[in-house]
């Protein structure tokens, strides 16, 4: 089902230093479709999710979202996206729970502290909410910073780099299934991996790097 | 709006409690440097009443760049930093929130200990009194231009030190009607007017610069 992009590139070039990582890229996302960026490591995926937020200047070409330019309006831009980089954005010192209230918070999605306790739980944190978040194991902290999402499946696009690293079987299979929900509500998803993950293959757009 | 911007002042506060061996370090650091005066220049309490005001001023702008660091560096490391730039508020007032919540940690208790530094540099009373209220409206100030070599330099090596050569310059004007207010006994009114309008400008324009800073060093 055809649809209207609504995130559009055009002829994006990024470079990092000299090195020009890509160049020419071009894609558009409608609703309810993904957008999985592979490639080796150095290739720039992080770069172009970053260029995809406005985080980061393409040295050529738009973002475009709405047909908007991300820059021209960016505070509406920013309401309607979640990233999540490679850091968490956790605070050591800050609880897991007070870590996922804060989070939601800046980006404008605040919760009750009830809804975000239910949440932890639901993966699996219930026992450590309280603890510093510096006491968490790598997955642990995964989970905590992959919670919010679960708070803004209101939030069209997600833009999620190696959401799946350090998750074990059982928070990967629920982040598929969340994933995989969030297509199915309309929501546009753009997200590197190194595994095969097939949530929705039929609403799956492929972008290979170092090709 | 205004209730987040509290809410981000207050968790950068609690963070702050929860690492205060760090603001404690400040303002130890505080305490020794203006400790060393009276050993180095020796006890003569004619002398050191007499330079006490400058001493006080210059710790303190110096304790308050040991402090810069800590305003952005650990948000970079650990990607908050980031996500305040993809927050749907503005980063002006974001950044502004941080900035308040570092003077808070970090300059407040610059001030509250100044006065008994100036009772060990043997200043008067009235001096004292005086010597307080430059460095309350100073400080914050420092604490505003400060922000801007924080949010320049966020992510570069030695980032402590380039943002203090960067923001010490443009301190200048603040430690001279700082400490010139105590020295100017009657004429105290016009230095604070001054250090006044100093920080009314910070305020207008640190925050702005500042978060603009970070887009760039985050690129």
């Amino acid at each position: 089902m055809p649809t209207d992009p609504l995130l559009t590139a055009h002829e994006l070039e990024c470079r990092r230093g000299r090195r020009r990582l890509f160049r020419n890229l071009a894609f558009g996302l409608g609703a309810g479709q993904m957008l999985q960026v592979s490639g080796r490591n150095g290739s720039g995926k992080s770069t172009l999710l970053r260029s995809l937020c406005g985080l980061t200047r393409p040295e050529h070409g738009e973002v475009n979202w709405r047909g908007v330019p991300i820059r021209a309006n960016r505070d509406a831009f920013n309401a309607e996206l979640m990233y999540l980089g490679h850091a968490g954005a956790l605070k050591d010192d800050l609880s897991a729970h007070e870590n996922l209230l804060a989070a939601l918070d800046v980006a404008g999605r605040a919760c009750s502290a009830e809804a975000a306790a239910r949440v932890l739980d639901e993966l699996g944190l219930a026992a450590c909410a309280a603890l510093p978040a510096k006491l968490l194991s790598q997955g642990q902290r995964r989970r905590v910073a992959l919670a919010r999402l679960w708070l803004s499946r209101d939030t069209p696009l997600w833009v999620l780099d190696e959401p799946f690293v350090a998750l074990d079987a059982d928070a990967s299979a629920a982040l598929r299934r969340l994933l995989a929900a969030h297509l199915e509500n309309a929501g546009i998803l753009v997200l590197t991996t190194h595994q095969e993950i097939n949530v929705a293959p039929e609403r799956t757009q492929h972008l290979r790097l170092d090709v | 709006m205004g209730s987040l911007l509290l809410r981000v002042m207050l968790r950068d506060l609690a963070l702050a409690w929860r690492q205060r061996a760090d603001v404690l370090s400040t303002l130890i650091f505080y305490v020794m440097v203006v400790s060393l005066f009276p050993l180095g220049i020796g006890p003569e309490p004619a002398t050191l009443r007499v330079i006490a005001p400058g001493v006080l001023w210059v710790a303190a702008l110096l304790a308050a760049m040991l402090s810069l660091s800590r305003l952005f560096a650990a948000d970079h490391a650990d990607g908050t930093l980031e996500q305040l730039l993809l927050s749907p508020h503005p980063l002006t007032l974001l950044v502004l929130a941080k900035i308040t919540a570092h003077w808070i940690a970090s300059g407040l208790p610059l001030v509250l200990m100044a006065p008994l530094l100036g009772v060990q540099l043997g200043m008067q009373a009235a001096d004292i009194g005086v010597m307080a209220l430059s460095l309350a409206l100073g400080t914050p100030v420092l604490s505003l231009i400060g922000a801007v070599g924080a949010a320049l330099t966020v992510g570069l090596r030695g980032a402590a030190v380039l943002a203090s050569l960067l923001v010490i310059p443009l301190c200048i004007p603040v430690l001279i009607f700082g400490a010139g207010a105590v020295d100017a006994d009657a004429g105290a009114a016009a230095y604070f007017s001054l250090l006044g309008a100093l920080l009314v400008l910070a305020l207008a324009g640190a925050p702005l610069a500042a978060a603009a800073a970070l887009r760039i060093a985050l690129d």
